[in-house]
């Protein structure tokens, strides 16, 4: 019975989408951390995803489905700088480097990461009230 | 035997197969919601019936050199592609509400399917027992 890959499936998505929102999370509170030169400066990451691969030759999914992380990418969007020449950090010219993290865009990718967990969670419960009342067949 | 049992509750054995499969189908549409380039899929109710009742186009030969397909080794092509209202811009077609839905009807299929199945199990052990 083919239900209980669906735990799998679910599962894999569950996991991707909760480390979305911990990178969402590390993205939001480093935000404002300032440091002294562009290279110490915090990039925001961003988790990167694909689907498990199903080739359909030997009949559909012939092996367990889902998403996968492949890794967690490092944005290269160039530093901000803010002149501040009193701050303890500022360099020689008198500028902090700010990180270059957008929080309406952490905002929307939080709120979607959410919404999509919850999604899972919900295929979760919904095969697993299934699979009781299949086993309680007949009674 | 004076009843086969394959044939009182075979068919919706069977049903419950397709069921499976298509919550399958669905989980993975729906775990894989933002991931870019992912084409989302779906199940031909049609198709995948016939390839649990054993109808798919199986080629017979009569000369001993032609390829003869068994019917477990047949491709199966159940599974198809479904069509997205518009382009999202890194590529993937899932659409949420879609599949939600899908996922909901898929569920109250396969509980009517298993209640037929209860239903025929029941009367049969009723007319075992004699009542």
């Amino acid at each position: 019975m083919s239900l209980f890959k669906v735990f799998d499936i679910s599962g894999s998505g569950m996991r991707a989408q909760s480390l979305r929102l911990t990178t969402t999370a590390s993205n939001l509170s480093n935000g404002n951390v300032v440091s002294n030169s562009p290279a110490t400066t915090y990039r925001p990451r961003y988790p990167i995803f694909s689907p498990v691969n199903t080739d359909l030759e030997n009949g559909p999914f012939s092996e367990t489905p889902g998403v996968k992380v492949d890794g967690i990418s490092v944005s290269n969007r160039p530093v901000d700088r803010r002149y501040q020449p009193e701050h303890p950090l500022a360099d020689s010219e008198g500028y902090v480097y700010v990180p270059n993290v957008n929080m309406v865009e952490e905002m929307t990718n939080m709120i979607s990461a959410s919404r999509s967990y919850q999604m899972n969670v919900e295929v979760v419960s919904t095969v697993k009230d299934l699979m009781s009342r299949t086993l309680q067949m007949g009674t | 035997m004076l009843f086969d049992i394959n044939k009182v509750l075979g068919f919706h054995a069977k049903a419950l197969n397709v069921r499976a499969e298509q919550s399958e189908v669905i989980a993975n549409n729906l775990a894989n919601v933002d991931t870019p380039g992912f084409k989302s899929r779906t199940l031909d109710f049609k198709e995948a019936m016939d390839v649990f009742t054993g109808k798919t186009l199986a080629m017979s030969g009569s000369h001993k050199k032609h390829f003869i397909l068994e019917n477990n080794n047949l491709p199966r092509n159940e599974i198809k592609y479904r069509t997205p209202d518009g382009a999202q811009l890194d590529g993937n077609t899932v659409d949420k509400d879609v599949e939600t839905v899908a996922f909901a009807k898929n569920a109250l299929d396969y509980q009517s399917s298993l209640t037929f199945l209860s239903a025929s199990i029941k009367s049969m052990r009723s007319a075992i027992r004699g009542e």
